[in-house]
């Protein structure tokens, strides 16, 4: 039986001090005990002699400096992991909120994880169909990857990711798939729009989902991601499943993480968020990926709402310089009806260059992908200088360029969240398009592939 | 050696009591787990050390034990082809002994303590030695040889010196000093990360490193011997960037540094070097490259680390006489390693909560750099090319670290999302970046390539400037607005812009360009425009220019094989002429 602390000297928001401990040692796991009875969580954050610092993963609400208790577990945070735990609903600390019974777990692991050696990584090359255009002929999604979507409030990147879980497949295999959701300080309606979505599919039988809602304690939520992703290196590198992981909102496990940050009085970075930001942040990314001799893949798509659409805001900046690549929605394409109102041109797949080609999509796929971005951006330029100019002002080719933004807007990336196009459809698609201009401005396709797709 | 016990743990700072025997910058071993750290603070008999490990779990009264020796790296053979972290320890024999994840308190030594390497001497037994003299040489891989040199600091003469196969720990030679010792020499030595390789004078650069990428050798070019920061927001290819020079720069050894970045970039790295062919010399490009990785999921103080043991051991190379390249990817997230053990500490923080002496240290890092005479009796002459990427926050380069790494380098390859956005690939731009030792290289590149070269490079640089220029009108009143002239001008600058500059590095031919061939590209851009201001003169049409069916071909010359440039540049260059005769005849007419 671990020692009992009568000790707590300060609670303070999400920290509290414990005097005279012994034997405590740093990141370790305890159990507050009030005088009802109830049980909370916390961590030791510092340890300095006999004095630990600690966080809760609680609320902070009745706890007593007289006859609340403290006790050190001797261990960190860790997860009872198990098959059984597809299909069932847990809180942001990993405990069942589904009605169901416990899970009698299979091995128990740290939610922190171990980084991942480099040198056992695999790189990730297997291509993933989404269904969606503007993600898989230009910003193609492969297994292993991490791919945030960068949104905004107001914008419909739920129904964007539900859309990627809904379709999301790679050609010609079965291989066992699992999905893990985590929800941190969003609405209970946005989680039970994923719930219904994956109910509609079938796909709830396939998915462990951790919920912390906006009401629920925000320290909390520095746990989830770490539960979720814990559970999924479990369903994936023990399992050999394939895990498409979704973290829900990265905005609000940020604003947690600022909180604790001001608490402890720690000298602030950008916009008040902690200068330790950019690794935390890492530490859950990082967790996707392949390993050498293992089967199983951590495919991840978290979410952000950029706080006043600010692409340069600490989080979406620090998630972009770790993720590979992003998605971007844009609210004049959401304005305009465009649905997903994906913006394509700041939005990119770092790895896509190694998952397109002969063999995996279609010999083609490279050039065409280059040739519309690059199409488009002119066309965009175009466009604006015919709002302030007028048609007139437009070179010929320019009012082509101008033609083909505004169509391939409505048909290459307005879809609609239920159609599900195969490459070859979305490869087609691009084409078409591309044959409103004329041949020699396609300079970036090879001549055999102009010969074979290219009709004018 | 001095032992204490752990008093504080604050997530990778650990302040240890009992210590006042130790040096600063000691390496500490912490724990029964014997997890690695370093000094890096004393007071009184309390010092503050800063952990290359995970310190979950480490608590009050473990015990804490001085090594009494700063960090050092192992140099000798086996480095190139390997993949070290921060603190020179093996990733791959990681892997073999622990998996698949980085555990705790693992030791193996940096290099291969068993394996023999054949040493050939160059000396024999009576020569008068000093330090950085060579003695032998092994080869370690089909392109390097590397040269076993005296350790620095020791003289005197050969007792013996023998060749045959050894470990880097055997004795090849000894070396009777003057004051009556001897000493063993074995093929490793050691050398302390903090402190720079000793030379014997720095000569200013005279040389471009030849990197293959149009946009750097011909209008942002760096020498060997150099510095060069690549800053941009994310998304806008630096890694790319870097990735393209550590594969075709023109350097003997090629030293990459993945610091805090994405551990699936250097698993690419790893995938990928090996089976790239050298242009130069045919084999493979892992055989030169020694890649160190703390990805950002990995320790933080050995980030802070890593650059150091990189940068040492790319001067180990440059002493034997080598051109070596340096990438850091990137000295953004070093910063950060930096700021978060100074926020620890509680250092009074200057600029956005970076520690006062962040400039400081930047600037003794970059002037590692540099091409030297280095030590011994032989006078060779060695290089170390220093290239770091910048992350700044949001892409404003006016955050401390860009300003910092501004204030030292030379040369400055500014990256720009929305040439990124275009899929404008090397993403850098052409007006706001720099290179000051376009100058100094002025007769390099004339003599060595072509007389010619400067000319022509202005002309770019020129129409490129103009071009920015007219846009600013076209935005304001319209292309209709424009003469004539200054229509063609801006369709030579596009030429330029998507003919010449744009490159694709993911194409086998464009990927990389030999210094003829950007020549005769840079010509080729140039000729369509000469010879249509010649036909605007006649009065033919600036339509008529625009839409030339030749400058499709233009457009496609960056995939022509070197081989076949010289009949495919005839060939256009003849049609060129045909087709703006046929329209000066049609205006005749």
């Amino acid at each position: 039986m671990p020692k009992e602390y009568r000790t707590i000297q300060e609670v303070a928001g999400p920290l509290m001090l414990v005097r005279g401990v012994e034997g405590v040692t740093y990141n370790e796991l305890g159990e507050i005990e009030l005088f009802s009875g109830e049980k909370r969580r916390c961590k030791v954050l510092e340890i300095d002699g006999g004095n630990a610092l600690v966080q809760l993963f609680e609320s902070s609400t009745g706890i007593n400096l007289s006859n609340s208790k403290v006790r050190f577990l001797g261990r960190s945070m860790e997860l009872g992991v198990s098959e059984d735990m597809l299909s069932r609903v847990f809180d942001g600390l990993g405990r069942p909120i589904d009605g169901g019974p416990e899970i009698l777990p299979d091995k128990r692991m740290d939610i922190n994880g171990l980084p991942m050696n480099p040198a056992a990584r695999n790189y990730p090359q297997e291509f993933i169909q989404t269904g969606i255009s503007a993600i898989d002929g230009l910003n193609t999604l492969v297994r292993g990857q991490k791919l945030p979507i960068f949104s905004a409030s107001g914008l419909p990147h739920a129904n964007l990711a539900a859309q990627i879980a809904r379709q999301a497949k790679v050609r010609g295999t079965s291989e066992p798939f699992a999905v893990v959701f985590a929800a941190m300080g969003i609405t209970f309606e946005e989680s039970n729009f994923f719930i219904q979505s994956f109910k509609e599919t079938g796909a709830i039988d396939r998915t462990v989902m951790f919920v912390n809602l906006a009401n629920d304690p925000a320290v909390e939520r520095i746990a989830t991601p770490r539960m979720a992703l814990t559970a999924a290196e479990y369903l994936a590198f023990e399992k050999n499943m394939h895990v498409l992981v979704i973290l829900t909102d990265i905005t609000n496990y940020a604003d947690a993480l600022r909180e604790v940050s001001a608490a402890r009085k720690e000298v602030p970075g950008r916009r008040g968020y902690p200068g330790y930001m950019y690794t935390d942040l890492a530490s859950l990314y990082e967790r996707a990926g392949r390993q050498k001799g293992k089967n199983g893949s951590i495919t991840m798509i978290p979410i952000l709402t950029m706080p006043e659409d600010d692409k340069t805001h600490p989080i979406p900046d620090l998630t972009g310089y770790i993720t590979e690549g992003q998605i971007i929605l844009s609210r004049e394409l959401f304005r305009k009806g465009v649905t997903p109102p994906i913006d394509v041109l700041p939005s990119l797949s770092r790895l896509k260059d190694k998952g397109i080609g002969e063999g995996k999509t279609r010999a083609d796929h490279a050039n065409t992908m280059n040739q519309l971005f690059a199409a488009y951006a002119r066309g965009k330029e175009a466009k604006e200088l015919m709002t302030i100019l007028g048609e007139a002002a437009l070179t010929d080719i320019d009012k082509l360029y101008a033609k083909f933004a505004d169509a391939f807007e409505q048909e290459y990336v307005s879809q609609g969240y239920d159609a599900n196009r195969d490459i070859e459809e979305t490869l087609a698609i691009g084409w078409k398009l591309l044959s409103i201009l004329p041949r020699s401005e396609l300079k970036r396709i090879k001549d055999v592939f102009l010969d074979q797709y290219y009709a004018n | 050696m001095s032992k204490g016990t752990i008093k504080k743990v604050a997530g990778p700072l650990v302040i240890a009591e009992g210590m006042r025997d130790a040096n600063m910058f000691d390496v500490v071993r912490v724990s029964e787990q014997r997890l690695i750290g370093e000094i890096i603070e004393i007071h009184g008999d309390q010092a503050s050390v800063q952990v290359y490990e995970e310190t979950s779990g480490l608590g009050p009264g473990e015990p804490v034990e001085s090594t009494g020796a700063p960090l050092s790296v192992e140099l000798g053979p086996g480095l190139i082809g390997s993949i070290f972290d921060g603190i020179q320890r093996p990733l791959e024999e990681i892997m073999k002994a622990t998996g698949n994840s980085l555990k705790r308190g693992v030791e193996i030594p940096a290099l291969d303590h068993k394996k023999k390497w054949h040493f050939k001497p160059l000396k024999k037994a009576g020569d008068k030695v000093t330090g950085g003299d060579i003695l032998g040489t092994v080869q370690e891989t089909e392109i390097v040889l590397h040269k076993i040199m005296v350790p620095n600091g020791l003289m005197g003469k050969l007792r013996s010196i023998k060749e045959g196969d050894y470990t880097i720990e055997e004795t090849v030679a000894v070396v009777d000093t003057p004051n009556g010792s001897s000493q063993n020499i074995a093929l490793m030595q050691k050398w302390p990360v903090r402190v720079g390789r000793p030379y014997q004078q720095k000569l200013s650069p005279d040389m471009p490193l030849v990197t293959g990428q149009r946009v750097i050798d011909t209008l942002f070019p760096i020498a060997k011997g150099g510095v060069a920061a690549v800053p941009g927001p994310f998304g806008s290819g630096k890694t790319v960037v870097q990735h393209q020079l550590a594969k075709w720069a023109e350097a003997d050894i090629v030293v990459y540094i993945g610091c805090g970045e994405r551990g699936n970039e250097m698993t690419d790295v790893l995938n990928e070097f090996p089976e790239l062919k050298d242009p130069k010399t045919g084999f493979s490009l892992m055989e030169r490259t020694v890649l160190i990785a703390n990805t950002s999921d990995m320790p933080v103080a050995a980030r802070e680390a890593s650059i150091y043991t990189g940068i040492t051991i790319a001067e180990y190379f440059r002493d034997m006489g080598y051109s070596v390249a340096l990438m850091a990817d990137s000295t953004s997230r070093w910063a950060e390693a930096l700021r978060e053990m100074s926020g620890r500490l509680e250092e009074m923080p200057g600029e956005e909560g970076y520690p006062a002496y962040l400039g400081s240290r930047l600037a003794q890092f970059y002037e590692r750099a540099g091409r030297v005479v280095t030590v011994g009796s032989e006078n060779r002459e060695g290089a170390l090319s220093v290239i770091g990427a910048v992350s700044p926050p949001g892409g404003d380069i006016s955050e401390p670290v860009s300003q910092a790494t501004l204030r030292i380098v030379k040369v400055f390859w500014s990256l720009d999302s929305d040439l990124a956005y275009k899929r404008h690939f090397p993403a850098v731009n052409w007006l706001t970046s720099y290179s000051l030792y376009v100058d100094t290289m002025r007769n390099w590149f004339n003599d060595k390539v072509n007389p010619d070269w400067m000319n022509l490079r202005g002309r770019l640089m020129r129409l490129l400037q103009e071009e920015a220029e007219l846009n600013e009108i076209v935005q304001l009143v319209g292309m209709d607005a424009l003469s004539a002239p200054d229509r063609l001008k801006l369709e030579a600058s596009r030429s330029i812009r998507e003919d010449f500059l744009h490159q694709d590095a993911f194409h086998e031919t464009d990927t990389y360009t030999p210094l003829p061939k950007q020549f005769t590209m840079m010509q080729l851009v140039l000729d369509y425009y000469d010879q249509a201001v010649e036909a605007l003169d006649k009065g033919v049409s600036v339509d008529d220019l625009v839409k030339l069916p030749v400058r499709e071909r233009i457009g496609r010359f960056k995939y022509i094989e070197e081989k076949d440039m010289q009949s495919e540049y005839q060939a256009i260059l003849k049609a060129l002429s045909k087709q703006i005769e046929e329209l000066s005849q049609k205006e005749d007419f």
